[in-house]
């Protein structure tokens, strides 16, 4: 398959997990919304927000780096994206994954952030400084548990490629990494709570007391760009752990089915959980789930 | 309560008794006692809590009656303090030493009743009325429906008034 | 929004088209500038003295699909300046929710285009009015809600209550009562998302047309005028 082919169809792909990203969105808040006893917005209110977002009819600028926030912030949910396979064996929805492995997209979860970081800085509002650095914090902290599950995956299969980790897995589920490895998987699940900031770790969008975190100064099309890199980044934060710990997909039902239900563990924790204040959170994460993914990496290095 | 006015009555110019209830009296005291007798009341008698300051403009009487309502916690008994000073000479001791948040309702008073407390931080700084540049708008020769009329525009009544449309609605034959 | 206000209430009409004081008054240095002269002289280059310039529509087509996804997602601020404010917080919960109507509280102006303004306005409210409001990016609207809003209500003899909250920032629809019952005020949410639709509420290219005679109105009340002449 040529260059441009493969170009052409990541495009599809990315416009499918948009879509499917977007849709996960609705059917969470949807959810909060019974949990709560409400009727909750529509599935598709997501791509209404974007909409709207998009057709504000004016827009207020801070400078380059605002601009550079959001752009960097999808540049970084693309990035991540591309280098994911997404459905094992499929020569259509493979992205590039031949050229980059698990420590590229890790490398591209953290750049959004830090993109973000210092767009919502030039903003100049208080309470994105205060967000930012709590976002910082605190995603450093569950980098941990996720960096040494991978690392205790790489000894694992003996290898960084995820297309091989995928490979490795196939044939019964009985060889998924959730069976042959369950406490790097256990810890990288913790640390995807941190990672999609619902309840116990939501302290960094703090929705009631600094509202909405880090992009407080954004408007317009800058947070139509960030709603639908939630989109994306959420979709592809999925697929990465469905291809690590979950076995892959081979067709897009498999694929729809896995990621729904990996994201409605974050949910159903959220739905039920309080708060931890953000130097808990950090405690937290650098306690268990840490000491789970010490303790996998000893086992398989030994 | 009654003991306690007695004890007072033996230091200090306390007149005006009134007993509301048995946890609730009040006392009139000369402006020049007025904050030995808060200290007094504060140290030793064990009213450690401003309730509140307020003031009434006694327009008749051409004078201001402040009232210091203090509270304690070992009794749960409420002592209102009353001083009256003069309406032409609005100028009174402050008492931000004593309690902290004295300070707060001493702005009040000086942006309301135009009731100065010097040496009290802050005090002429605006605090609600931002901007004001009237006579201080609760004393009561403030006419506030002449000013809110001579200020803001008022929406006139696009549809009937309701007594006449009423009346008429009932008993059209009147 | 304009002929809909000026069709309902003749009085608004007759003030409305009071024309502007000849000449530039002393807030306004030229046709594109103003001179922002409350603030202090170290702080004038923070800000912006350009005066706002009229937002331009799309084609008609494409405009009535963005006022129905307008109309589907508004963003509300909810400015609770008096005791009328007290009645958002049920609409949120579930008996009412108005999340299904696809509405949800947005806590910073720069998001929101639905700017509530719950019951009576005192100046030092109405200055952060004009404030928040100047920082919503538009297409915006305003609901008042409460009759302190309207007609002053209770408040009609207060030395400090603005009466009419429409001569200082562009009103699309007001909620009557003292306080209206949740219900009231979905139906006035309802009722702004026809006008939404219909492309009629116009608010922010109503208030920078007639910017004159709102900033006048406005400077008139609120004596210490200290921040820019326009809030960007
Ligand atoms: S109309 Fe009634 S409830 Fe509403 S602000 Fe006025 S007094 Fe309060």
């Amino acid at each position: 398959m040529n260059l441009a082919y493969k170009i052409f169809w990541a495009f599809i792909s990315l416009g499918v997990v948009t879509v499917w990203g977007l849709t996960l969105n609705g059917i969470v808040h949807k959810i909060f919304a019974r949990v709560q006893g409400r009727l909750g917005p529509p599935v598709w209110q997501p791509f209404l927000d974007i909409i709207k977002n998009n057709s504000i009819r004016t827009a207020i600028s801070h400078g380059v780096m605002f601009y550079l926030g959001p752009v960097f912030r999808i540049a970084g949910g693309i990035g991540t994206y591309m280098f994911i396979p997404v459905l094992f064996g499929s020569v259509y929805f493979s992205n590039f994954s031949m050229s980059g492995d698990v420590l590229l997209v890790m490398y591209f979860i953290f750049f959004g952030q830090l993109g973000m970081a210092l767009g919502a800085g030039e903003g100049g509002h208080p309470y994105s400084a205060i967000a930012v650095s709590r976002g910082l914090a605190q995603m450093t902290a569950f980098e941990v548990p996720f960096a040494l599950s991978v690392i205790s995956l790489a000894l694992q299969y003996k290898t960084l490629s995820i297309t091989e980790i995928v490979a490795a897995q196939q044939g019964s589920f009985l060889n998924w990494t959730l069976f042959t490895n369950p406490l790097a998987v256990i810890a990288a699940m913790i640390a995807m709570l941190g990672m999609n900031m619902y309840n116990p770790f939501s302290l960094v969008i703090a929705p009631q007391e600094i509202p909405i975190g880090p992009p407080t100064e954004y408007q317009a099309s800058f947070l139509g760009l960030l709603a639908t890199n939630r989109g994306i980044f959420g979709g592809a934060k999925l697929v990465l752990f469905m291809n690590l710990y979950f076995g892959g997909a081979t067709n897009l039902v498999e694929l729809i089915v896995k990621t729904f239900w990996i994201y409605m563990l974050s949910v159903f924790v959220g739905a039920a959980y309080p708060r931890f204040r953000t130097e808990d959170s950090i405690r937290f994460f650098l306690k268990y789930p840490t000491a789970l993914g010490i303790i996998s990496v000893l086992l398989f290095s030994l | 309560m009654e003991t306690l006015y007695k004890e007072l009555k033996q230091y200090f110019d306390v007149d005006e008794f009134s007993v509301q209830k048995a946890s609730l009296a009040f006392l009139r005291v000369p402006k020049s006692q007025l904050v030995s007798l808060l200290t007094h009341m504060k140290d030793i008698r064990g009213y450690t809590h401003l309730v509140m300051v307020t003031c009434v403009d006694y327009l008749e009487q051409d004078s201001f009656l402040l009232t210091y309502l203090l509270h304690n916690y070992s009794t749960h008994c409420d002592l209102g303090i009353q001083v009256s000073i003069s309406r032409q000479n609005p100028v009174m001791d402050g008492i931000h030493h004593l309690w902290e948040q004295g300070r707060v309702y001493q702005r009040e008073l000086f942006e309301m009743f135009g009731i100065d407390f010097p040496g009290s931080p802050d005090v002429h700084e605006p605090m609600i009325l931002e901007g004001w540049q009237g006579p201080p708008p609760m004393r009561r020769d403030f006419d506030t429906k002449a000013y809110s009329e001579a200020t803001y525009s008022h929406r006139p009544r696009d549809h009937k008034e309701p007594e006449e449309y009423m009346k008429q609605q009932l008993y059209p034959e009147d | 929004m304009s002929d809909i206000e000026i069709k309902d209430n003749p009085d608004i009409k007759s003030e409305l088209q009071t024309p502007p004081e000849p000449g530039y008054s002393e807030w306004r240095k030229d046709e594109n500038t103003l001179y922002n002269d409350g603030l202090p002289e170290e702080e004038k280059d923070w800000f912006c003295d350009a005066r706002p310039q009229k937002a331009r529509k799309s084609v008609q087509v494409i405009e009535n699909f963005l006022n129905w996804a307008r109309s589907q997602s508004l963003w509300i601020l909810a400015f609770g300046t008096g005791c009328g404010a007290i009645e958002l917080r049920p609409l949120v919960t579930s008996r009412y929710d108005i999340s299904r109507l696809g509405m949800q509280p947005r806590p910073t102006p720069r998001q929101a285009n639905l700017i509530m303004i719950g019951g009576y306005v005192s100046i030092k409210t109405l200055k952060r009015i004009v404030r928040s409001y100047e920082q919503m990016q538009g297409p915006k609207f305003v609901v008042a809600v409460c009759s302190c809003a309207i007609n002053g209500g209770m408040y009609w003899d207060s030395y400090n209550t603005v009466k009419r909250i429409d001569e200082y920032i562009p009103v699309d629809v007001y909620v009557t009562g003292c306080m209206p019952r949740p219900e009231a005020v979905l139906a006035g949410f309802n009722k702004l998302k026809e006008l939404i639709k219909a492309g009629k509420a116009e608010g922010q290219n109503l208030y920078i047309e007639r910017f004159d005679w709102y900033k006048e109105n406005q400077k008139k009340v609120i004596k210490d005028w200290n921040m820019p002449d326009y809030n960007w």
